[in-house]
Parts: structure tokens; C-alpha cells; sequence
């Protein structure tokens, strides 16, 4: 890592912890009822949308019917999508005139988009009508990010109540989380990005004159080229801010309209980890100890920073195979260095390293450049931390709760290392809880590993493959490492628009993100029930930085341990078989 | 039980030869289905004997003599997991062969009527049942569990306590529960039968002790689940790890895929199966070292809730204080000399037989060198102490009345007499109270003389053991009849947190309640059986076994040598048991990293040799490499026997530090221990020339 590299990087980590104190204390407020400047503003407004829907604000509820509530809501939404695509044909604000998209991509994209993975298995430029784009994809984004905060709001409200039975209101959760923490930033961040250059237009893609002629593939003369064009700033920020991920163009921020210039590329990244980072905060603040909420930041940064140190250094170490033909790697004031096969040369190393770091962590899936490829090590740091459970940070809501999950693994097991029947927050963790912790740490594991294992063995799964052996193999893992794990980046080089992998993508998705949801809840609904055991010297404390140390421990052995097998034939090999040639 | 039973080491041969022959009978799928980690291993040793056998009639996938060294080696890991289950309950069942002696079935005289007078019929003590009543002589056997109704006697307690002594028991009061299976040694009791046969106390130790009925408790299920799930993980680590070899083999075109036999052999080293083979023996163990601190638990899960108590209530007397008040000061008011207000104190005390009386006449004796006289000598009469006047005294021969009681029933009894209560001296009384002494003032006709200083004795050492209790982060209250000054003076001279004066079974009960409601876990001990509703509501409850048969029955903890501070033993054995489980938790965890460095390369080497780089152990070949891992894997369950059986040391600090240390040794050493151990193995292999 050379010190370009270091000081962009500091910057960028700088920036993001000192916006998480604010933001999070500003998320506690709404989500507490307290007033916050845009509640009071907007109070009767919020009012309205519960007297036009029939809710009634007040009355809480069981972690069942809260549960029931988020599923009726994210199948719906669901549907909607589903069928959006399917009649766009029909419908308008379609000014190129795409076709309606087929039942298994549309079905697919359904699934990526109410479950906050945005896996792409289309281009949106060639496929998609400006209508599915806005009502469709960005609706999706708002209320897919909101419904993981919702959850996880639930779940703090299950360790601060004393025998309560219910959890508070999921519509009320759902309303807040949009109204007041995702539509105002979406809205900054859009207008920011008009003024940096990305396009935000109705009118149809733009023809212009090629400078110099070409010749196309079948030998015919080419003069003139498309220009695709669309509302794309308006989807871009909340893209970002809500680890959707789901690009506006098919290269996502690598796309010049998307991610025009330096400022649009760090606000764009700093956007990817401000909210994950900041519900910490959040988090603590909301269980009357702040300091439980740095252990959990913490604990991400330590597993976030060495990753991405490791992605830097082994992309700007570049390419050792070049290092054999004497091509010069080095940064010098004429180059990058390093391996910039896949990068934008306007961003370089140190922004497409970070960003790969920071979009596989959030649970994002955006790209500004191509994760396919990075050196196998740097491609492997981003996968690896999809496979971690993505609680690293992880999606709005979804990491939080996640890495809550692996607290509860965590606490289990130091608790009985001191002799006390574990307990985090004052909360009792009993054969209930670590029955629900367990679900959420495992089932990722089901469909990564059975999925995978079923593609490289069925035809079906090996003719979607473009590149042998073992970087073949890394694509197919990482395709379903990123849709298990609601993140949705690709290793591109894997043909997935195919009725294989847009169901068995799709059916991971859905299953990752909401057999993940319900027992957290069931959790949430415990928790809540049961009484709060006062500290005492006995007490296990959880916010010491040892704490944030094993718990870090307990997240790559119970998340990363399985799938060293299948790293070890994929990426792992593939660097050795480089080094050694 | 026995007391030299304590001394038994932990690899007696009497236990390890028949702890052989059980583990090979707990080989039986229908035992090891218990345990999910442990049926995983039998499967796969099924599975690869199977593969054996292929090898050698057909066609096999690798070396027979490969194969069968790992089939063996996995049937080992499962025998010396089964071993070690053996072992705890063998020395539960060398203790239970003992009691069962004393529950030889003894004639009984059932009485026709509750009372001493009826007739009896001789009849076996099996066919007594609850609410018969039946006659003990001496040299009788007490046929049942009871209560006494009638009658005094001396018991030899031997066969349960270990204790030779005998004690009284006697109706009514403390001490009127008997326990079948003693002896009675003098006069005669009556006593009605407690218990069917099959419940009592005596079948509860036997039952607890071979572990027969032990059922899980509610941390082992919660860590079941966990290494449920660790399992369920790795074995989708290992089974898809077939597919993902098949298409690394077609794709590079070298090697071939990996084998059953090895991913069977990764499977098993991956599995926890160090915490999963000891886990059982690791409660055995715990309720093992209870009863070698001679506590019976009624319930495992009181084992457990002991290490979580956060509220000790202990019992002021005989528990923190001596059980007597000792006179320590006499202080004179004005104008009387030390020396008579000493004379008049010893005289008053004469025929005091209570231990503050004796003190008061040693304490003049000692101090001021007043000889002890003789009561008759001086034609005195001693005049009782009541509930009424609340004061006791003498009146001599030469007419001297003489009056010692509290301060104000003196008060009353001088201002009848038309004297006067010097008011120096109520400053002096005052100070006495508050410093938890009892303040006892003597008066002679109409004249107060002085007051004596009696005090509550702390024991020795009980100090210490608080502030040790305080380092575990549990507080202590003390419970008394005493005056809330006298009290607050006490708790602090013995360094505990807080204290319940004027206690009643009624306050006992709503503290315990109020602490319960708050979140804490409260751990009580009592015996009498207005303590029994108390123990009945704490979370764990320590009767003493001299205690009634209301305080046996409420509490889930007995304890044998009937020692209130046993509660600190007891919160110690309770850490002790989570700390194994969770301590060889992590390490069994910790293990999977080398094991991982030593099968990985050497499964794939054959299609990737570029995975050879992997091999950091240097290990010598691929088949002694998983090899060894797979008997590391074994060996270490054998090796960690002792460890699991006496418990993870616990020593009481801070929490914080506590994890520390135990995530230093057991996970960092979790980590490292198996790179070394399997290396050391492959060495050894490779030098006795085992492998190739």
C-alpha cells in the first residue's frame, strides 16, 4: 500500500465514523418518537398515510403478527415488481419500447429487488422501461432497505423492553425508516449527483456521430452510436444509500453517467457504508449504552480494514505473471500500477479496491469496477466477505442484525467461558435464542454450498460457465455466495440469465433474506418477554475491546471456517498457480 | 457415602477396567443417537469400514490398509468419547453400590396408632407407604424417610453423611427429620413415613449419583444446539466438497477426485467432536464433585442456576456470627467501680446457663479476677429469664436483688423501684448497639450499676470468603432477628452488602421475590421449616440435612455436613461445570484451523499441486498427513479426560479478566496445540515407518 493509497483510504474511514455519531443519534430519535426536526415537519403528513392505510399507529405488536406483516408486505411488493416487468410492454414511460422481460428473469429480479440483493441478471439500459426503473426497481430499494431496519428496530425494542409481549408497529417502523432517514438522503444525495453529472432525464437514449468510423462485428461500417440515457440520479442515491446495489446501467458506477467525477465516487462510497455504520450508533444509543454500539462497529472494522488493506496491496502488487514478462507494475506518476485490468483508470487502485472492500461488506452489490477481475486474493477478500454472513457492515438493518446474531453465538459461548449462564444486554440467552441464532448462522451456509455443488456437477450450471477450471468455479461461488448473502455483486463472467440460475439465484435470495428475518424476530419476541438482569462484577461485559476482538473471532469461524474447502479449489489455487508459474 | 471416597484419584482401576467394557457397550446407535455430534462419527466409522471391506473384496477407492487406519481410528475417537462418559459415571456407580447396602430391605414395627402405646406389626420396609407410622428402637434400622412424632434418640447418620458421630434427632424443632437407611443407636422414636418407597432420599442419592435419571440441563441443550449447527455446517462443507473435487479434476484434467474415506476423515476432524465426546462425561463429572463436597443435588439444573446466583442470603447465626453472643466490656456508670459492676454481673450470672451467661462469669473471672463462687454458698436464688420480664437475676441471702436484662426493661424495673436511669450511661448503650454489640444492663435494688458489652463473634476467615464472593460479582445479605443497628454494625464487621434485620418467614420470602423480580438468580440455605417457603421460592436452596423434612423437601440442594458456607463451594462447582463446557468448546473449535492445513493439500494435491504450498506442517505424505489429523482428533479426547473430569480451574476475578485468560489458553491454545500435536504425529508415523 503506497501512501496514496493510505491517505485516500484514512479520508474515507475518517469521513464515515465521524458522520455515524450524528446520523445515528438523528435514526434513534425518529424510531424512538422523539422529535427530530423532520418529524415535527412532517408529523401530520405521516399521520395521513396512516388514516389513508387503516393503521393504527399505536397498537403494537407480537413478533408473529409483526413477522406476518413484513412477509404480506415484501410478497406483495414482490408481485408488483414481477408484474411490472412483465406488462411494460403495455405500460408507459417506455420511450425505447423494451419488450416485457421473460417470466424467470422478471421472477428473478422480483426476488433480488424486495429481498435488497439488486443481483442483476439483466442490463437495465437494454432491458428495463423508465416506468419498472422508478416504480419497480427504485420503490423496491426504499422499502426493501426500510424493512431490514424495521427489523432490526424491532429487535433492539426485544432488548430494551422487560416482559413485554409486543415488538411496536411494522408499518410504523416501515413509514418512519422511509420518510424520515431514506427520502431525505436519497433526495440530498440525488441533487448532489445532477450536479456532478449524472443523468436524470425522461427523454429517450441519444444518437451522436461517431468521431471515427468502425467496423462492426459482421464487417458493416458503423457511424453512429447510442447513448442510453434515463432518470438514473434519482435511483443511483438510493441504490447507495440503502445497499441496494441494482445499477441504473448495466456497468453500474463504473458507468460514466452514473459515477461521473471524483466527489460523485466517494460521496457514492461513503454512502454504501454511512447507514450500516451509523445504525451502530443507533444501536447503542437505543439500549441506553453507547458503548455497546462501538463494540459492534468495531468488531467490523476488524475484519473490514484488513481486508481492505489486503485487497490493496494485492491489487496494486498487480498482476505476478506480468512481473515474469518484465512489464513495469509500479504507481509512478504516469500510472496506477498495479492491476488495472477491469478498473477505471479515473478511479485507480485505491477507489476500486475500497469500493470492491466496502460494496461486498455492505451487502451493496454496486461495482465501479470488475470483481472478476481482481487477482484471485483481492477477488476472493470480496467474496469472502459475502460468505462471512454479511454482518460486516452488511445491508441496511440486515448486517446489524445478523452480527446480532453471531453476538448472541458469541455471548453463549463466553458466558460459559466465565461460568454464567450467558447473557447480552441484560438479556438471558437460552436454548430458544441460540435455536434461532443458529438458523440465521446456517442457512446461508445451505445455499451457498448445495447450490454451487449442484452448478458444477448439472450441465444446466456448467454451460453458463465462460472460463475453465478454478476461476470458473470462483464465479459460480461468488454468484451464489452474493445472492445468498442479499449482496448482489457478480463476478461477471458467468451467463446467469438462464432459467437455472435465475431460479436457483432467486429461491436463494428469497429464502436467505426472510428465513433470517423470521427468526430474528422470534428472537426480537423472546428477548422482549423476559425480565433484564442488573450488572454486577460477575456480569460478562460486552464492551470491553476484547470483546469486540472475539466476537470478530466468532464471525469468521462460525461464518468463514466452512467455506475455506471451496476457497482452497477456487481463488486460493488460482493465486498459487500464478505465483508458481 | 464414604468420606475416604474423597481421596479416590481420578484413574482408580477398579473404575477404568469396567469403564472399558462400557464404552464398548455404549457403542449401541440407540445410546449414541443422545448425541448428535457422536452418532455423525458412528455413522461415518460405519460408512468407512464399509469402504474397507469394498477395498478388500473389490474394487476399492484407496489403499485397504489406508482405509482401514482411518476406520479405526474413528472408531477409536467414538470408544474414548464413550470412555470418558464411562469413567464419570463409574465413579458415580462405585458410591452408589455403597448406598445401595444401607437400602437392604429391614424389618419395620408399623404401628397401629400414631402413638407409642399401640401395638405394632412387624412388616418389611418396602410395603411402608406415605403416612404410616412406625416404632424405632435401638439397634434398629430406620425402615423409611420421616418425621419424628414422638420421642428422643440418637442416630448414627454414617451410611448418608459419612459423618461417625451420631446426632439427636427429636420431635418437634430443627431436628425431627429421619432418613431410612440409619441407625437409631439409643432410647426410641415414633416416626410417620414420608415417603413411598422408591422416593426417598436415600433413592434420590443412589439415582443421582449412577447419573441414571440425569437429564440435560437447560445450558448443555442450549450448547447442544451449537455443536448441532457446527456439525450441520461442516457436514455442507464436507459433502459438497465431493462435487466441487469432481469438477476441479474434469476441468484441470489431473488427479482424481477426493476420496470418501478422506472427506469422512475431514468430516470428523471438522465436527466438535472434543467438546461433543466430553460433554456428557462433563456433567457427570460436576455432579460428581457435589457430591464429593458432600451436597446432594435433587436436580442438575441446580448445579447450573448455582453458578449463576447473583444474591446470597446466609443466616446470621452460625453462619457468619458464632452461634453465641460473648460478654467483651463491662462498662460502669459514674461513681460505681469497674470491679463491683464486674462482682454483680458474675453473681447475676451464676446460675446462668445460657452461653452469654457463662461468658459474663468468664469474662469477670479473666479480666478483674473474680473467682466464681458458689450458688449454694451464698443462699441465693436465681430468678430466670422471661419473655415477660426480659431480665434475669438472683437474689442473695444477705438481700441483695440483683438484675441484668435489656436496657429498657431495667429502665422500668428501677423507675418502679423509685430509682433513677443515669444518663451517661444510655450514650454508652447507645454506642454498644451501634456497633452490633448487645448492650445488657445490671442493676442492684433501685441502682444501675453499669452495662455489659455482649458481641456477636464473627468467625474467622468469613471475610475473606465474602470478599471472594464479591470478586464473582455475587452479594451477600445477611438475614437476622436482630435490631436493624445491630445489624448494619455486624454486616459491616463481616464485609457483606446488605442485610434483612427483624426477619420473619414473611420478609425472607417477599425479599427473595422482590430480588427475583428484578432479575436476580438468589441462592438461600435454612433448615428450619419456617425457612422452607424461602427455599421453596429461591433458585437454588441448600437444606441442611439436620434441617426438618419441610426445609429437605423445599430445597433442590442438601448438604450432608449440614455447613452454610458450603453455598460458596457450591457457586464454585457450578462456574467450574460452564467453564469446562465452554473452555473445551472453543478449543474443539479452535482445533479446525490445522486440521483444515493438514487435509486440504493433502486431498487436492493430486489435481491442484500448487495446493502443496499449504502444507505449512511440512507434513510427510498425503495419507500420514490426514492421518494424523484424524488421530490427533482421537488421541486428544483421551488426553483431555482428566481435564473434563476435575473441571477448568475457576478462580474468582473479574469477569473481564476471567475471559481473557480462558480465551488465551483454550482458544490461542486451541489454535496451536493441534499444528504441534499433528506434526509430532507425522513424525512419528513416518518414523516407525507406518506410512509411506
Amino acid at each position: 500500500m503506497n501512501w496514496d493509497n493510505f491517505i485516500q483510504i484514512s479520508i474515507y474511514l475518517i469521513v464515515l465514523l465521524l458522520a455515524a455519531k450524528p446520523l445515528g443519534t438523528f435514526m434513534a430519535h425518529i424510531y424512538e418518537g422523539r422529535p427530530a426536526g423532520l418529524n415535527v415537519w412532517f408529523a401530520s403528513f405521516e399521520k395521513w398515510i396512516y388514516r389513508v392505510c387503516g393503521v393504527r399507529a399505536e397498537a403494537g405488536m407480537t413478533w408473529k403478527k409483526y413477522a406476518v406483516c413484513v412477509m404480506l408486505f415484501n410478497v406483495l411488493g414482490l408481485v408488483v415488481v414481477y408484474a411490472l416487468q412483465r406488462l411494460q410492454s403495455f405500460l408507459p414511460f417506455n420511450p425505447m419500447a423494451m419488450p416485457s422481460v421473460s417470466p424467470d428473469s422478471s421472477f428473478n429480479t422480483a426476488v433480488s429487488f424486495a429481498t435488497n440483493t439488486n443481483w442483476q441478471g439483466y442490463g437495465g439500459e437494454s432491458t428495463m422501461s423508465y416506468l419498472t426503473q422508478m416504480l419497480a426497481l427504485t420503490v423496491q430499494n426504499f422499502v426493501s432497505a426500510a424493512t431490514g431496519m424495521a427489523v432490526l428496530v424491532a429487535l433492539i425494542r426485544g432488548f430494551i423492553q422487560k416482559q413485554t409481549r409486543t415488538l411496536g408497529n411494522f408499518w410504523v417502523d416501515l413509514v418512519r425508516s422511509t420518510l424520515y432517514i431514506l427520502m431525505p438522503l436519497a433526495i440530498i444525495m440525488s441533487l448532489v449527483l445532477v450536479s456532478q453529472g449524472v443523468v436524470q432525464t425522461f427523454k429517450p437514449s441519444v444518437t451522436a456521430a461517431l468521431v471515427q468510423p468502425m467496423k462492426d462485428g459482421a464487417g458493416k461500417t458503423v457511424t453512429q452510436q447510442t447513448i442510453a440515457v434515463g432518470p438514473a440520479a434519482s435511483q443511483i442515491a438510493i441504490k447507495q444509500l440503502g445497499t441496494n446495489g441494482g445499477g441504473f446501467f448495466n456497468a453500474n458506477s463504473a458507468h460514466p453517467f452514473e459515477n461521473p467525477t471524483p466527489l460523485s465516487n466517494f460521496l457514492e462510497m461513503l454512502s454504501l457504508l454511512l447507514i450500516p455504520a451509523a445504525l451502530c450508533y443507533t444501536f447503542g444509543f437505543m439500549v441506553r449504552d453507547r458503548r455497546q454500539g462501538w463494540v459492534l462497529l468495531a468488531a467490523m472494522l476488524i475484519i473490514f480494514i484488513p481486508c481492505l488493506w489486503g485487497s490493496v496491496h494485492f491489487e496494486q502488487k498487480g498482476n505476478l505473471l506480468f512481473d515474469k514478462l518484465g512489464i513495469d507494475q509500479r504507481a509512478s506518476v504516469f500510472q496506477p500500477g498495479g492491476n488495472m485490468e477491469g478498473k477505471e483508470a479515473r478511479f485507480g487502485i485505491a477507489n476500486s479496491a475500497l469500493w470492491s472492500v466496502a460494496t461486498a461488506s455492505a451487502s451493496n452489490g454496486s461495482v465501479n469496477s470488475m470483481h472478476d477481475s481482481f487477482m484471485p486474493l483481492g477477488g476472493m477478500i470480496a467474496m469472502w466477505l459475502i460468505q462471512l454472513g454479511e454482518v460486516i457492515f452488511g445491508g441496511v438493518g440486515s448486517g446489524l442484525y445478523g452480527l446480532i446474531a453471531f453476538m448472541i453465538v458469541a455471548v453463549f459461548i463466553a458466558g460459559l467461558m466465565i461460568g454464567r449462564t450467558p447473557e447480552y444486554l441484560g438479556k438471558k440467552i437460552e436454548a430458544y435464542e441460540m435455536k434461532m441464532a443458529s438458523l440465521v448462522a446456517f442457512i446461508p451456509h445451505v445455499f451457498i454450498l448445495i447450490p454451487t455443488a449442484l452448478a458444477v456437477l448439472i450441465p444446466a450450471g456448467k454451460v453458463g460457465m465462460l472460463n475453465p477450471g478454478a476461476h470458473g468455479f470462483s464465479e459460480v461461488l461468488y454468484a451464489f455466495s452474493s445472492a445468498s448473502g442479499n449482496n448482489g455483486s457478480a463476478f461477471a463472467g458467468l451467463s446467469v440469465n438462464t432459467l437455472f440460475y435465475n431460479t436457483a439465484l432467486g429461491l436463494a435470495m428469497f429464502f436467505c433474506r426472510y428465513w433470517l428475518i423470521i427468526p430474528m424476530l422470534a428472537i426480537a419476541g423472546s428477548l422482549s418477554a423476559k425480565k433484564i438482569v442488573p450488572v454486577s462484577s460477575g456480569t460478562l461485559p460486552t464492551h470491553t475491546p476484547l470483546f469486540a476482538f472475539f466476537l470478530a473471532m466468532v464471525v469468521l469461524i462460525v461464518g468463514a471456517l466452512a467455506f475455506f474447502p471451496a476457497l482452497a479449489l477456487g481463488p486460493i489455487v488460482e493465486h498459487l498457480m500464478m505465483s508458481r508459474i | 457415602m464414604n468420606k475416604s471416597h474423597k481421596s479416590k484419584s481420578l484413574f482408580e482401576p477398579s473404575i477404568i477396567g469396567p469403564a472399558i467394557i462400557d464404552s464398548l457397550k455404549k457403542l449401541d446407535p440407540r445410546h449414541q443417537i443422545k448425541n448428535p455430534v457422536m452418532f455423525v462419527v458412528l455413522v461415518v466409522s460405519v460408512l468407512t469400514t464399509g469402504l474397507y471391506f469394498q477395498a478388500i473384496f473389490g474394487h476399492g477407492e484407496a489403499p485397504a490398509s489406508f482405509i482401514l487406519a482411518i476406520a479405526l481410528w474413528l472408531w477409536f475417537t467414538l470408544v474414548f468419547a464413550n470412555f470418558s462418559e464411562a469413567m464419570a459415571e463409574g465413579r458415580g456407580k462405585a458410591q452408589a453400590a455403597s448406598l445401595k447396602k444401607a437400602r437392604k430391605d429391614t424389618p419395620a414395627k408399623k404401628l397401629l396408632q400414631p402413638k407409642r402405646s399401640s401395638a405394632y406389626v412387624t412388616v418389611s420396609a418396602t410395603t411402608l407407604r406415605k403416612g404410616d407410622v412406625v416404632f424405632i428402637e435401638a439397634g434398629d434400622f430406620i425402615p423409611m424417610d420421616g418425621e419424628i412424632i414422638e420421642g428422643v434418640a440418637s442416630v448414627d447418620e454414617s451410611a448418608i453423611t459419612g459423618e461417625s458421630a451420631p446426632v439427636i434427632r427429636e420431635s418437634g424443632g430443627d431436628h425431627s427429620a429421619v432418613t431410612g437407611g440409619t441407625r437409631v443407636l439409643s432410647d426410641w422414636l415414633v416416626v410417620r413415613v414420608s415417603s413411598n418407597p422408591g422416593e426417598t432420599f436415600l433413592d434420590h442419592m443412589i439415582a443421582m449419583v449412577e447419573g441414571a435419571k440425569r437429564q440435560k440441563t437447560p445450558n448443555e441443550i442450549a450448547l447442544s444446539i451449537l455443536l448441532a449447527v457446527f456439525t450441520i455446517i461442516f457436514l455442507l462443507a464436507t459433502v459438497t466438497l465431493l462435487p466441487f473435487s469432481i469438477y476441479s479434476v474434469i476441468s484441470s484434467g489431473h488427479g482424481v477426485p477426493i476420496t470418501v474415506t478422506v472427506l469422512a476423515a475431514l468430516l470428523v476432524c471438522l465436527i466438535p467432536t472434543t467438546i461433543g465426546g466430553l460433554l456428557p462425561a462433563i456433567g457427570i463429572a460436576g455432579m460428581d464433585r457435589m457430591i464429593q463436597a458432600n451436597v446432594i443435588a435433587t436436580s442438575g439444573r441446580a448445579v447450573e442456576a448455582a453458578g449463576d446466583v447473583d444474591v446470597l442470603l446466609l443466616d446470621k447465626t452460625g453462619t457468619i456470627t458464632l452461634g453465641n453472643r460473648q460478654a467483651v466490656a463491662f462498662i460502669p456508670t459514674k461513681g460505681v467501680t469497674i470491679e463491683s459492676l464486674a462482682d454483680a454481673a458474675q453473681l447475676s450470672s451464676l446460675s446462668d446457663e445460657t452461653p452469654e451467661g457463662r461468658s459474663i462469669v468468664i469474662l469477670a473471672k479473666e479480666k478483674y479476677g473474680i473467682r466464681e463462687r458458689q450458688v449454694h454458698e451464698l443462699e441465693a436464688k436465681f430468678i430466670p429469664f422471661t419473655a415477660q420480664t426480659r431480665m434475669s437475676g438472683v437474689d442473695l441471702g444477705d438481700g441483695r436483688q440483683i438484675r441484668k436484662g435489656a436496657a429498657d426493661a431495667i429502665e422500668d424495673y428501677v423507675k418502679k423501684s423509685g430509682g433513677l436511669f443515669p444518663e451517661d450511661l444510655k450514650s454508652n448503650i447507645e454506642s454498644i448497639a451501634k456497633s452490633g454489640g448487645t448492650p445488657l444492663v445490671v442493676s442492684e435494688h433501685k441502682r444501675v450499676l453499669g452495662v455489659i458489652q455482649l458481641k456477636d463473634i464473627v468467625k474467622g476467615g468469613i471475610k475473606e470468603r465474602f470478599a471472594e464472593l464479591r470478586r464473582m460479582g455475587i452479594k451477600t445479605i445477611m438475614i437476622t432477628g436482630d435490631n436493624p443497628l445491630t445489624a448494619a454494625a455486624i454486616t459491616a464487621e463481616a464485609g457483606m452488602d446488605d442485610f434483612l434485620a427483624k426477619a420473619t418467614p414473611e420478609t425472607k420470602l417477599k425479599l427473595i421475590r422482590e430480588m427475583q423480580s428484578g432479575g436476580r438468580l438468589v441462592a438461600m440455605t435454612g433448615d428450619g421449616t419456617n425457612d422452607a417457603p424461602a427455599l421453596a421460592q429461591a433458585d437454588v436452596a441448600v437444606a441442611m440435612n439436620t434441617g426438618t423434612q419441610a426445609a429437605k423437601e423445599a430445597g433442590n440442594l442438601i448438604d450432608l455436613d449440614s455447613n452454610p458456607t458450603k453455598l460458596i463451594e457450591i457457586v464454585e462447582i457450578g462456574k467450574q461445570l460452564l467453564i469446562t463446557r465452554g473452555s473445551l468448546t472453543t478449543f474443539s473449535i479452535a482445533n479446525d484451523v490445522s486440521k483444515y492445513f493438514a487435509i486440504i493439500p493433502a486431498a487436492f494435491v493430486g489435481t491442484y499441486p500448487a495446493l502443496k504450498a499449504l502444507n505449512i506442517m511440512r507434513l510427510a505424505t498425503p495419507e500420514s498427513a490426514v492421518l494424523s489429523a484424524v488421530i490427533f482428533n482421537a488421541i486428544i479426547i483421551i488426553l483431555l479426560i482428566p481435564l473434563a473430569l476435575r473441571g477448568v480451574p475457576y478462580r474468582p476475578m473479574k469477569a473481564s479478566l476471567l475471559l481473557r485468560d480462558n480465551l488465551l489458553i483454550y482458544g490461542v491454545g486451541g489454535i496451536v496445540a493441534p499444528f504441534i500435536g499433528i506434526k509430532l504425529i507425522d513424525m512419528m508415523l513416518v518414523a516407525l515407518r507406518l506410512v509411506k
